[in-house]
């Protein structure tokens, strides 16, 4: 499988990325973001950090730059799209994804692991997950407190557009376990195609005992299945 | 001719900054303080004589980058 990591200046998880899908045998090329072709690929990631410093709104400025043009049109051509915490914040922007992330309701920076459950696991990102699957991923983000209306909220249910929700280790999902005020702990989200998904959660992170646990590997084996 | 940008969080939006420069602002001392909302401001000199040509690349300007119309409302302003 052909994957694509797009770099944007201030961009910190693109070696992250990169490395968890050289693990699994994708063929991954770096794309710097002033780049306007897109090299063939299966997988587009729009990887987490700051960039350019979360000047004027997280996302807002990478939402505009050269290589997303081709990244919209690409996913509009249903190649898959992942956007992992600032790449969520970022799709969003470009309204590949609907909603927005808000500051974390605390106003603080989190880092940390927080356990998610998986709502659909019907989709090209999530099929090697059991419905209901607790995992234990780390989030580090400061806008992550994602709202989106309720005409959109609505579809959001109505067609099991919800990835991932915030819950405890036993799977409980509410307020207590909310750790930035996400809307209904909504912690991933696809389009209405499923060929994109936006999640705060770092599954990059997760992929080797070594360093943390292995709850991000059925992500890159779901994707490649 | 120069315009200002003011940019605010719509009404029904939860304000968390301006809620703690809000409460800071009655720790110290000071009184009758209904709400504060936070907002961000930006002025924009462009080189156009039309003045309707030119509220308009402004209005543009706020619906394609500047304000997040999902979360923000923004006023233009001639200065």
């Amino acid at each position: 499988m052909n994957s694509s990591v797009i770099v944007f200046p201030g961009s910190n998880c693109d070696r992250d990325i990169a490395s968890a899908l050289e693990k699994f045998q994708f063929k991954n090329q770096m794309v710097w973001h002033k780049e306007t072709k897109l090299p063939k690929s299966d997988l587009i990631v729009v990887p987490g950090g700051f960039s350019y410093g979360d000047y004027l709104r997280s996302g807002a400025i990478a939402g505009k730059s050269l290589i997303i043009n081709e990244v919209i049109k690409a996913a509009n051509q249903g190649c898959l799209v992942l956007g992992i915490c600032n790449g969520f914040q970022i799709l969003t922007e470009t309204g590949l994804l609907k909603g927005v992330l808000l500051r974390n309701k605390n106003l603080k920076f989190i880092n940390k692991d927080v356990n998610i459950k998986v709502i659909n696991n019907e989709t090209k990102f999530s099929n090697k997950y059991k419905k209901d699957q607790i995992l234990k991923i780390n989030i580090a983000h400061n806008e992550g407190n994602y709202f989106t209306n309720p005409n959109h909220l609505k579809d959001l249910k109505d067609e099991n557009l919800i990835a991932f929700k915030y819950c405890n280790k036993n799977g409980v999902i509410n307020d207590d376990f909310n750790p930035n005020g996400s809307l209904e702990n909504i912690a991933g989200i696809f389009n209405s195609k499923k060929n994109i998904l936006g999640m705060m959660p770092h599954p990059e992170r997760m992929v080797d005992n070594l360093i943390s646990n292995t709850d991000g590997v059925n992500l890159f084996s779901s994707l490649l299945n | 001719m120069k315009f200002s940008v003011t940019v605010t969080l719509k009404k029904d939006v939860l304000d968390p900054q301006g809620k703690v420069v809000q409460n800071t602002l009655q720790n110290l001392g000071m009184e009758n303080l209904k709400s504060i909302r936070q907002g961000k401001y930006f002025e924009i000199e462009l080189n156009d004589n039309d003045q309707i040509k030119a509220e308009k690349k402004v209005d543009d300007m706020c619906k394609k980058l500047l304000a997040n119309l999902i979360i923000e409302d923004y006023k233009v302003n001639k200065i």
